[in-house]
């Protein structure tokens, strides 16, 4: 299993989660846990997933999740989950 | 597993608080490209760097990508040139050329600096170290991205004073080659005392000889992760305030020890040590000047800035310590003026002066740092500052460090504009009682006494 963080800040609107999470079936990405909130107008949303049987490389998922928040209005990233393992927990 | 808190936290560092990876630094060995023949030596320097460094950039930022942290530097550092070039170069015009080929392989690769074109000459100097250290000024000069590092001194061994000497003439003539650029050749230029094999931060990084031939060191950065948690705790204790240091500084380095794990494994080249400094940029909110303030001074400089950075630079070891596998480099507080935009004001606003920030090198972790002074200073004032600064580093055991710019055609009250992470400096007043006779002397300080230590 390899886990990625993907957080999606930004002003709420129609079809944000169909969105992300039909270019993650697409690309093979499976979802592990969703959390989300909304506070004043804004779309916050973390997902854990699992990347290990993506059809493509790390950076290349997190370029273009990147631009799909671009086109969407909000701001998605994707990052591998060690940097939260490391800073969080000794 | 990972809470949505802890996310946003990281990610608000990332993205409001400034943290980032200042940089990836390459170190490699170039005692294999020795050679007698100048031309074969030049070419074997290149393909070294070449094939060692050529997919640097590449993995960084593709790291970078893949964990969402800035990577802002990737860089090289070498054996020091005057080891390297001895064998083959006969004039100071013979090194400019090694200099020359290491800009061009910088720019081959990509990386942004590329440092070593150093001597090591705490206690006395070769020929080749000295034909180096003549040729810095047009090495300097008709290069973009070499950086250039001299030790002149150390608490084994005493300071080179005739080292020192030269040095004050030195970066007067770097500053005069490259006047119409706001005498930047100096801004990368640097001497040590007490210099570090391991440092991955510009302008002093080489690769020691103590090293192996080839490693991945990262220094991390992040003042306004550090000023932002201690926002939130504004008159509280002292042991408070140290806590909350300590714990900013342990995550920030994580990153860094993730970040060079990572590039480790990519590269395949030995990790050696995380830099944990506090390394200011120009940039609002990524000012160590503004910890000090958070402290609770009005302005660097103030009465009490000695006491808090000692504080300040002691906690970041202690967090940062345990955060990382190996520790290395500088690690501590950065304090340059240039690129730290609350100490530009503190100068501006008369808080801050030169004194205040040599008794401040006391407890930093390197020394006085991209200070602009004026351009008619004289070469022995110059070879002066050097000689205390050295003096610090020599008794208390630690690295210090000088890179001060004499503008030439600037004076006092006059602005000076370095660019990009350099920033820029308002000139600073130097001491006007002169020290002729005491640089001039010739010869070495001692080194002070190991024991009796009260």
């Amino acid at each position: 299993m390899k886990k990625t963080i993907i957080t999606v800040v930004g002003k709420d609107t129609v079809g944000i989660i169909a969105k992300v999470c039909t270019y993650l079936a697409e690309n093979g990405i499976n979802i592990l846990d969703i959390s989300q909130t909304i506070v004043q107008g804004y779309f916050n949303m973390m997902m854990i997933v699992d990347t290990a049987q993506a059809s493509k490389k790390s950076a290349e998922i997190s370029e273009e999740l990147k631009a799909l928040g671009v086109e969407i209005g909000v701001v998605i990233k994707c990052q591998k989950e060690e940097i939260f393992d490391m800073m969080h927990r000794i | 597993m990972i809470n949505f808190f802890e996310v946003a936290e990281t990610n608000e560092m990332i993205d409001k608080e400034n943290l980032d990876v200042r940089t990836i630094t390459l170190g490699i060995s170039l005692l294999d490209c020795i050679d007698a023949d100048l031309e074969k030596c030049k070419e074997k320097i290149y393909q070294k760097i070449i094939k060692a460094a050529g997919n640097l950039v590449a993995t960084g930022e593709e790291i970078s990508r893949e964990f969402g942290i800035p990577i802002v530097n990737k860089r090289i550092s070498l054996t020091p040139i005057a080891l390297i070039g001895g064998a083959c170069c006969k004039t100071a015009e013979d090194f400019v050329s090694i200099a020359k080929v290491l800009d061009r392989a910088a720019h081959e690769v990509g990386v942004n600096f590329i440092g070593g074109y150093s001597a090591l000459v705490a206690k006395g100097m070769t020929k080749a170290d000295k034909l180096l250290m003549a040729s810095i000024p047009e090495a300097l000069a008709c290069t973009e991205r070499v950086c250039s590092s001299v030790n002149l001194g150390s608490t084994r061994t005493g300071i080179n004073m005739d080292a020192v000497r030269m040095m004050g003439s030195i970066i007067k003539e770097a500053a005069e080659l490259t006047k119409d650029r706001d005498s930047m050749g100096c801004t990368k230029l640097v001497v040590f005392c007490n210099a570090p094999d391991d440092n991955p931060f510009m302008a002093g990084a080489f690769h020691g000889v103590t090293e192996a031939d080839q490693i991945i060191n990262v220094g991390v950065s992040g003042p306004g992760v550090v000023k932002t948690a201690l926002e939130k705790v504004r008159g509280e204790s002292f042991e408070v305030l140290c806590e909350t240091i300590k714990k900013t500084a342990f995550k920030v380095t994580r990153v860094g020890q993730l970040v060079a794990k990572e590039a480790s494994r990519r590269m395949q080249v030995p990790f050696g040590i995380v830099d944990l400094s506090l390394a200011p940029t120009p940039a609002i909110g990524d000012s160590v000047a503004d910890i000090l303030c958070e402290i609770g001074l009005e302005r660097a400089g103030a009465p009490g800035t000695t006491a808090a950075l000692a504080l300040l630079n002691d906690q970041v070891k202690k967090g940062g310590v345990m955060a990382s596998s190996y520790v290395g480099g500088l690690s501590g507080a950065f304090i340059p003026v240039s690129e730290d935009q609350g100490m530009i004001d503190a100068v501006q606003a008369g808080a801050l002066t030169l004194e205040k920030l040599e008794a401040m090198t006391c407890v930093c972790s390197v020394g006085l740092d991209m200070i602009a002074i004026p351009g008619d200073t004289k070469d022995t004032t110059i070879a002066g500052i050097i000689a205390d600064e050295m003096a610090i580093g020599m008794v208390n055991q630690k690295t210090t460090a000088v890179r001060i710019i004499p503008v030439i055609g600037k004076g006092v009250g006059e602005n000076v504009e370095f660019g990009g992470l350099l920033g820029h400096a308002p000139i600073m007043p130097v001491n006007s009682f002169g020290c002729e006779q005491f640089v001039n002397r010739g010869g070495r300080i001692p080194a002070p006494i190991h024991s009796f230590k009260n």
